[in-house]
């Protein structure tokens, strides 16, 4: 498993483009980059990503993120009848204020490497780029991750970027959800 | 509690269902106290607006009381507010330069999907306003659950001031000002208002306040026309005169200065796929009204402005861009950005500058809703503006 960084393909496109909106570009293993500006600065927002169980309230799907010392954290993912999926992460390059990069340990149910970046934008805040890669698994719970992962990736990694940034602009995640009940209804769907 | 709830084309209910709760920090639960039908309601009851859910509260123009708080809510148990129909959040790019209906965050992250496929981005969330613009629950209900409550709401300091004056600050008082705003109106003008419902009639005052010297306003009943006569407008009822040709007459050959379209389009919220027969409905449906528009450009003068402040959603054949261009003509448009206009209207109201109450026909209880709906459908030269009242007791005709 290559980390995500070094994964990138040249895009043949002769313009100024990001690889992720080639129509020509073929990519040979998954690929998810999406972009978004917080009105905040880069610091403050690479300290949340770098404390890793508080993506937990921005991302899809998962269960429980444990932090195992200053690098390594356990991902749990519900799987369907009660089983859950589980790997665990590794933090491969860190430069405070700009810059996180994992992959995930050998053994992984689904391997995965990704990097998230933090570039100060001026009066616009600080532009979030995260860049995920992974190898499509086997079997029959690979085929389950692989639809929670590929049925629609950039749509996931969007709304999971929307949700950092509502709770970095606002301090909290924009619901309209009319009590608890209908909220755990929801987040059940 | 009970809330009117929209269940399909022409069938609007009051049902029964589960009080609100505080779910963010910033969230605050306000009993309604008064809670209008829009005209904007009238495209989800005649089932227009996809994303749309059976169940689904409507209202977005709401009073009330604060009966409960989140822990950063700045607002207190017992104030009054006035609550924006945009859920905006106070804090990201586009609230800072006071563009509240595009704020980033004020709609849930999952929603924002639908507003992107559809208008490239995604916009602020709405109460009551289908599920593209959040899926928030609406204001014709006897409790709503208010995001964003220490941004949002507009507090009335002064008991003496009755609801109907201060109701419609939550959106057509503001969007018929923004709609005369952007007709970018210098003194000496003739302004030309297509529409006489409540948004045009404020837009009418809103461009006399803002130094236009004649209004002309255009619309087909009679008594809507009155009060737009009543306000110093003079009229055109395009079922009785050729609107060009009157307002070439009337302008000597110039045109207006500035139009102002307030009557839109019954295709909002149009996007791709899904919903691709449901447009060719609505674009069918209407005609009438996408000629509103089309007569607008054609009308108005050389380098003269247009603002929109009318609903459109989806996609008008047909569109007179070469008009639009050749006579160098400027458009301006967009959901109100509430929040913005808040204060200073209310001061305007206060100090007795803009007649507030004048379009309320009719007061209902909340459980009379769904007749308020058919009348104020049906019925539009009398049912001006309803204004339904959580705790008021049921008239025995309209049960």
């Amino acid at each position: 498993m290559t980390d995500a960084t070094q994964d990138q393909h040249a895009p043949p496109n002769s313009d100024d483009a990001p690889v992720t909106a080639s129509k020509v570009a073929k990519p040979v293993r998954a690929l998810v980059a999406e972009a978004v500006t917080i009105n905040c600065p880069a610091q403050e927002l690479y300290a949340f990503w770098r404390e890793t169980a508080n993506l937990a309230r921005v991302m899809e799907n998962i269960q429980s993120i444990v932090t195992i010392d200053d690098k390594r954290s356990r991902w749990t993912v519900k799987a369907p009848a009660g089983r859950e999926v589980s790997w665990e992460s590794v933090i491969t390059h860190d430069m405070p204020g700009r810059e996180i990069t994992w992959q995930s340990a050998e053994g992984a149910d689904i391997a995965n490497s990704g990097r998230i970046e933090f570039v100060e934008a001026g009066a616009r805040g600080t532009v979030v780029r995260a860049t995920i890669a992974y190898d499509p698994p086997g079997g029959a719970i690979g085929q389950f991750i692989a639809k929670l992962f590929q049925r629609e990736p950039r749509i996931q990694a969007r709304r999971e970027l929307r949700r950092f940034k509502q709770i970095m602009e606002t301090g909290e995640i924009a619901t309209s959800a009319r009590n608890r009940r209908i909220a755990q209804e929801q987040a059940g769907d | 509690m009970k809330a009117i709830t929209w269940h399909g084309k022409h069938d609007v209910r009051c049902d029964t269902v589960d009080d609100p709760e505080i779910l963010n920090p910033r969230d605050a639960i306000v009993r309604v106290t008064s809670t209008a039908i829009c005209g904007s309601d009238l495209h989800l009851y005649d089932g227009f607006i996809p994303s749309m859910k059976a169940g689904d509260i409507l209202g977005h123009e709401f009073m009330g009381e604060v009966v409960e708080v989140g822990a950063a809510s700045t607002l207190k148990k017992g104030q009054r507010v006035v609550v924006p129909f945009t859920i905006a959040c106070g804090s990201c790019y586009h609230c800072g330069k006071h563009q509240f209906s595009a704020c980033e965050n004020g709609n849930p992250a999952d929603n924002q999907d639908i507003g992107r496929e559809g208008y490239g981005y995604p916009m602020s969330g709405l109460f009551g306003y289908s599920h593209m613009t959040g899926g928030y629950d609406g204001g014709q209900a006897e409790y709503v659950r208010v995001p964003f409550s220490d941004v949002g709401p507009l507090v009335i300091p002064d008991d003496s001031i009755e609801d109907d004056k201060v109701l419609f600050l939550s959106d057509i008082l503001p969007t018929g000002w923004m709609g005369a705003e952007n007709a970018q109106i210098e003194p000496g003008d003739t302004v030309a208002v297509w529409g006489c419902g409540p948004v045009g009639l404020f837009a009418v005052q809103s461009a006399f306040l803002m130094g236009a010297e004649r209004v002309i306003a255009i619309d087909h009943f009679p008594h809507r026309l009155e009060l737009a006569k009543k306000f110093g407008a003079e009229v055109i009822n395009f079922e009785e005169s050729k609107v060009y040709e009157a307002l070439w007459d009337m302008t000597a050959g110039i045109g207006p200065d500035a139009s102002i379209d307030c009557v839109g389009l019954e295709a909002h919220g149009a996007f791709a796929d899904n919903v691709i027969d449901q447009i060719k409905v609505s674009t069918f449906m209407g005609t009438d009204r996408a000629h509103a528009i089309r007569q607008v450009i054609l009308a108005t003068r050389k380098g003269g402005r247009v603002s929109m402040p009318a609903v459109y959603g989806g996609f008008v054949d047909k569109f007179p861009l070469g008009a639009l261009m050749e006579k160098g003509l400027t458009l301006k448009t967009g959901q109100t950005h509430v929040q913005h206009y808040l204060k200073p209207l209310y001061t305007a109201i206060a100090e007795g500058k803009i007649d507030s109450t004048f379009l309320i026909s009719h007061r209902m209880a909340l459980e009379d809703g769904p007749t308020g709906y058919r009348k104020f459908h049906d019925e539009q030269n009398t049912y001006t503006k309803i204004v339904l009242k959580p705790g008021m007791q049921r008239s025995p005709l309209a049960a």
